[in-house]
């Protein structure tokens, strides 16, 4: 049985993906786009108000960017199927994909945009109460917290975003940073420190959650003297960074040691032909929902003049 | 709505409670990005399965009250009682093949 073979197979949605998406089908490439069975738009449609998107002077709820840049994708003819990558062949010519459904797609090139995951803290109590009071998702779950004491682990960007978010229920947030001052820029980090409701414990980690059926305390450990103390936190929202989602790339795509992909200077080409990777799964710099769609214009661009030298 | 409907805090017992078919309520709410990118899910498992598994939404932000009852405070959440007990509890959003492999011992 002979197969259509696609110009050009986009796994991942998210601001890289779906620019991808949107400059491929313009130029005409009628992408294939797997948005994810679960995680379609990405890690935007996690969060609230994006206030640093430019042309969005008054920002943008995080949810409806995304939704824009779909419709967007699929003003121009580009094929989403929401659905996972579950393999992924990418060393020879044509290049061969898996979706959930155990269906093979094929096409002359591919570009990897399946961005980052959240990090764990690690701990085994850790996976026992999640959904029992621990979080990675405070829009989804600072609802059930109204009136509550809780804590926020994390200093970055997002730590301080979800603490914010998270004083409109609580009772009280209070932040655990291993440093000794947020990462978090400053306009933000600002707003957290300005509102009352949010406490700081320093240079300090999380050793430890407590609870049968639902999480009552963490033991804190402070990094320097080794000394720890209790806090009585009902509900903890993990905010400590990310991981690439790069797993089913090991073994045929170069990564660093992190898990990032490893791309030529200047452009989006990975170590295979026809392959190209843009977002969060390459970027641990910057890591903004600009620069992911920046890239993502860059692959779909890097693909384009791809695909016109194979047919020259 | 297709599939599946929707179960409120009042009609909760008759419609949950006190079916003879074993029921998944999935608890959500409008503000949850990680809901809606199940519900479609759910309406296609409930459309091909709804013989013998009820699939009803419980929207938390109108109906609290059950969901403190279940100590649900992450959602997705998705419970499947039978005889009025919890059976099972799948918290989180997955793909379908992965809940349609939680759901087995019910479809």
């Amino acid at each position: 049985m002979s197969q259509e073979i696609n110009d050009v197979i986009i796994i991942g949605s998210g601001p890289a993906g779906y620019t991808a998406a949107i400059y491929a089908a313009r130029a005409q490439l009628k992408p294939v786009v797997f948005e994810g069975a679960v995680t379609a738009g990405g890690a935007l449609m996690n969060t609230t108000e994006v206030e640093n998107f430019p042309g969005f002077q008054e920002g943008i709820m995080g949810p409806a960017l995304m939704e824009n840049m779909r419709a967007q994708a699929v003003r121009f003819g580009a094929n989403l199927i929401t659905d996972d990558v579950t393999v992924a062949n990418l060393t020879q010519e044509i290049k061969s994909v898996i979706d959930g459904e155990g269906k093979e797609h094929q096409a002359h090139s591919v570009i990897l945009a399946t961005g980052s995951s959240y990090r764990e803290l690690g701990l085994e109590n850790e996976k026992r109460l999640s959904g029992h009071g621990v979080s990675w998702c405070a829009t989804c779950d600072g609802f059930f917290f109204r009136d509550q004491d809780i804590a926020v682990v994390g200093g970055g960007d997002s730590a301080v975003e979800e603490a914010t978010f998270l004083t409109r229920f609580a009772k009280s947030v209070t932040m655990i940073h291993r440093r000794g001052e947020l990462r978090a820029s400053k306009i933000m980090a600002e707003r957290a420190h300005n509102n009352p409701k949010i406490k700081f414990i320093w240079n300090s980690e999380v050793a430890d959650l407590h609870g049968d059926a639902k999480l009552s305390g963490l033991t804190i450990r402070e990094i320097n003297s080794g000394k720890t103390s209790e806090l009585a936190v009902t509900g903890l929202f993990v905010a400590i960074g990310h991981d690439p989602r790069s797993e089913l790339l090991k073994g045929q795509v170069d990564l660093d040691p992190a898990g990032y992909v490893l791309t030529k200077a200047g452009s989006t080409q990975t170590n295979l032909s026809g392959v190209f990777a843009c977002g969060d799964l390459v970027d641990h710099t910057y890591r903004q929902a600009i620069t992911a769609a920046g890239t993502g214009c860059s692959a779909a661009l890097d693909a384009e003049r791809f695909l016109a030298s194979l047919h020259s | 709505m297709g599939a599946t409907a929707a179960v409120t805090d009042a009609s909760f017992s008759d419609d949950v409670l006190k079916s003879s078919k074993p029921v998944l309520v999935d608890f959500w709410a409008e503000w949850c990005g990680p809901c809606k990118m199940i519900g479609p899910i759910l309406e296609e498992i409930a459309a091909a399965h709804g013989e013998k598994l009820t699939i009803l939404k419980l929207n938390v932000d109108e109906n609290p009250a059950t969901a403190a009852n279940y100590g649900v405070s992450s959602i997705p959440t998705m419970n499947v009682y039978v005889n009025g007990e919890v059976v099972k509890q799948i918290i989180g959003a997955k793909p379908k093949a992965a809940l349609l492999s939680d759901l087995a011992e019910y479809i």
